[in-house]
């Protein structure tokens, strides 16, 4: 069967997209088995598959039974290994897809593929006709590669940037203009196809055979991800969906230097048609703090290390300075671009790559990497030279800089402000890096400037941070806007969450920015755009560490737990009216914000138990 | 003539040096995807970042080797210029782009072949007709390295 030109697609909702990944590298797959979005050889690569983007000109790789179809989907147990089962209404089809991951013992003894997706579809019951449809597009869809079939050795797309490899057991057939290749295949209960897709920039490429080794490669990939969910310190009620985080941030970490990109995607819109479209797949030092905490409670010290070691070394380039963004290698981000030739998601313009808020000041960057360093230390882990001069480095630029303008955390475009956020984050530079000295672990050096300097913001912070008419910490001084960030002030140790203050501050957050229980807009400027997840699981911190009851907590957040999709993973916003996803998905962030909310409804449950026990 | 062939030996080893790093410099600009470190150290592990090692100092060893034989051929042909070098690097390109590459599937343990593709033993992607399968401008990376390589030793040994 010949292969015609892609027929026009439409973007499946956000929320119908499940990750594969290798910590290197990560793909979207839709729920009619599409790849739609895969960038090699790194998460912020030019895309090789990018339908997600564009549905008729950016190119898929899909897998599904011919005909019509409902489909179901799971991940297999605790692993990253998708598995789609497609049922049709002669048979039953189970598509499982895989980036596969090594063991070092493994990387020592096999030929291991750069990078490599395997997918095979199964027929379980019945019989039918299976498809195959290949369209790479690379480059973003703009380098116009051509397919070359070599037979025994695949279908090869040689890019710019290395080799792509299809081997399957379906003959492909290419279409006249080599930009696609379709195979189809009868299968009955009892049979496979098997695809192998690998990635290359060394030559010569390992090609993996099919069939047997490719199962076994499955099998492979599913013990290392069981070995490393088993690993998991945490055994309270919401179980899955923490595992299912922390295996998501385990996918947008690139294993080889510790970072963790913000998302897997670029450009999928938070508000439906709108132009707030921005590339995540970089690393925002600003998530260093709750990462770290998450990790390290979860068993998972390993990976926050990695990070703070990353931080740091990210950082040295620029320091005292601190950008806001980096690069997985700790290079700043490639200016915006926009990608002209690409229709957006849902016709959501533009599509771009770069991140142009690594130019802004964020003055509240420098609270979460010293308080990143310093949960890493007390959690046990020995404080170098050089991270003990660095975290002092940047703790004297906070004392000179705490009262400059900054961005903020919502990262606006316009004039810089004066955020209370930021300055709480000051604060907490300066505390962490005292008790530090308190410690031990770091010298007791500039001690009373970091002492004098807290107080004074301390003192900046209530007197023109709380407006006492709305009875809330505001987003910035004397302002009277709110700003879900205050919800983390105590978090953070600048109050207690029960204060008085943080009450009131609550209470009019819940007001203003709360359209639904279990959901919370960033700020009372973007009340028309999503609900952020992230904000969302703050309630819950803040009711879980003292500021309500236990039952308010979890209330809150199950009902945010509520708008996951059904594999339990959240973008970076929700849609107040309908529960959709928007933004970029998976988002880092919004998963290690389930993470610590669930650990601190763990703290504060077996406090209440400890209470009601010495009660009785 | 021990001393002259621990001076060719050691213009050998420079020369290869050179070699592998025109290549690797080949590799990152796109040139080419060949890594000749990886295809010769793959004879002897599946490890990647071993290979690497491995491959380099075979590569190393090989350009010594080599070395002795150019300065035979170039005592042979009434001593050593730069053109003489080039003349040598080319015949040595050539004949391994043509004939040297077709050997490998063969030679290599971890080689696929064209006609029976990968295997659970043998996945490694075979470089085809000139190396083409490992990029469009291979030979002539290929090629271009060991003219520069005859060329040094030709000067070298003159």
């Amino acid at each position: 069967m010949p292969p015609t030109s892609p027929s026009a697609r439409v973007n499946p909702p956000i929320e119908d997209y499940a990750i594969i990944g290798d910590s290197r590298s990560a793909a979207l797959v839709s729920r009619d088995g599409s790849i739609d979005w895969l960038c090699w050889p790194r998460f912020e690569s030019p895309a090789i598959f990018c339908a997600l983007v564009d549905a008729t000109r950016g190119g898929a790789f899909g897998v599904k039974p011919r005909g019509a179809f409902r489909t179901t989907r799971e991940y297999v147990g605790d692993t990253a290994v998708l598995r789609t089962t497609f049922h049709t209404e002669n048979g039953e089809f189970v598509l499982t897809d895989a980036m596969p991951i090594a063991s070092p013992d493994d990387t020592h003894n096999l030929l291991i593929p750069e990078h490599e997706i395997v997918r095979v579809l199964h027929c379980t019951r019945g019989e039918g006709a299976v498809e195959v449809q290949f369209e790479p597009r690379s480059g973003f869809a703009q380098w116009n590669d051509k397919l070359t079939d070599r037979g025994l050795l695949g279908i090869r797309v040689d890019t710019r940037q290395g080799l792509l490899t299809l081997r399957s057991d379906v003959t492909l057939v290419m279409a006249d203009d080599r930009s696609a290749a379709v195979g189809v295949k009868h299968l009955r209960a009892g049979e496979a196809i098997h695809l192998s897709l690998t990635w290359a920039e060394d030559a010569p490429a390992v090609l993996p055979p099919l069939g047997v080794w490719t199962r076994e490669v499955i099998a492979r990939t599913l013990r290392l991800w069981e070995a490393w969910s088993a690993r998991t310190r945490y055994d309270g009620k919401y179980r899955a969906q923490v595992i299912r985080s922390a295996i998501i941030v385990r996918l947008l970490a690139f294993a080889p230097s510790g970072a963790i990109v913000a998302a897997a995607t670029t450009s999928l819109p938070e508000k439906r048609g709108g132009q707030s479209n921005w590339d995540y797949r970089y690393c925002w030092l600003r998530d260093a703090a709750f990462t770290v905490r998450g990790m390290v409670e979860l068993g998972h010290a390993d990976e926050a290390i990695a990070f703070t070691h990353w931080l740091l070394h990210a950082t040295r380039l620029t320091q005292p300075v601190l950008k806001v963004l980096y690069d997985v290698y700790g290079r700043p981000p490639p200016p915006e671009t926009q990608l002209s030739n690409l229709a957006g998601y849902q016709g959501a313009r533009p599509v771009q790559t770069g991140n142009g808020a690594d130019n802004q000041v964020q003055l509240d960057t420098y609270g979460e990497v010293i308080d990143a360093v310093w949960r890493i230390t007390v959690a046990g882990h020995r404080l170098d030279r050089v991270a003990s001069g660095l975290i002092e480095a940047f703790g004297r630029y906070v004392c000179i800089h705490w009262s400059d303008l900054d961005s903020g955390i919502w990262e606006p475009r316009g004039d810089p402000q004066r955020h209370t956020h930021s300055l709480v984050l000051c604060w907490t530079a300066l505390d962490r890096l005292i008790d530090l000295q308190d410690r031990g672990a770091l010298r007791a050096r500039h001690r009373e400037l970091f002492v004098k300097t807290r107080q004074q913001i301390r003192s900046e912070v209530e007197t023109r941070g709380f407006n006492a008419e709305i009875k809330s910490y505001t987003s910035i001084l004397d302002g009277d806007q709110l700003d879900a960030t205050a919800l983390l002030f105590g978090w953070y140790g600048f109050h207690e969450s029960g204060n008085a203050r943080m009450r009131s501050t609550y209470d009019a957050i819940i007001a203003a920015l709360s359209p639904r229980p279990g959901l919370l807009f960033r700020d009372s400027a973007a009340n028309d755009d999503g609900a952020f997840g992230i904000c969302s699981f703050w309630l819950t911190e803040h009711l879980a560490s003292g500021g309500g009851t236990l039952e308010e907590a979890r209330a809150a957040f199950e009902a945010t737990l509520g708008y996951a999709n059904d594999l339990g993973i959240f973008a970076e916003e929700i849609e107040p009216s309908t529960g959709a996803a928007l933004g970029n998905v998976p988002q880092a962030f919004t998963h290690v914000g389930l993470m610590n909310a669930a650990l601190s409804l763990a703290e504060r449950e077996a406090s209440d138990t400890r209470c009601a026990e010495l009660a009785t | 003539m021990m001393m002259t062939m621990v001076h060719a030996g050691f213009w050998g080893l420079f020369a290869s040096i050179v070699f592998t790093t025109l290549l690797a410099a080949s590799q990152g600009l796109g040139f080419t995807r060949m890594n000749i470190p990886y295809l010769l150290g793959t004879m002897f592990t599946a490890d990647r970042d071993r290979a690497k090692i491995y491959g380099v100092l075979i590569h190393l060893t090989l350009g010594v080797g080599f070395s002795w034989l150019y300065l035979f051929g170039f005592e042979a042909w009434h001593g050593a210029n730069w053109w003489k070098g080039l003349v040598l690097g080319g015949v040595q390109g050539a004949f391994f782009l043509t004939f040297g590459v077709s050997l490998l599937p063969g030679i290599h343990p971890r080689m696929a072949s064209e006609q029976q593709g990968p295997t659970v033993l043998k996945q490694l992607e075979p470089p085809g007709f000139l190396g083409l399968h490992y990029g469009r401008r291979t030979p002539i990376s290929i090629f271009a390295a060991h003219l520069v390589w005859g060329v040094l030793l030709g000067v070298s040994l003159s």
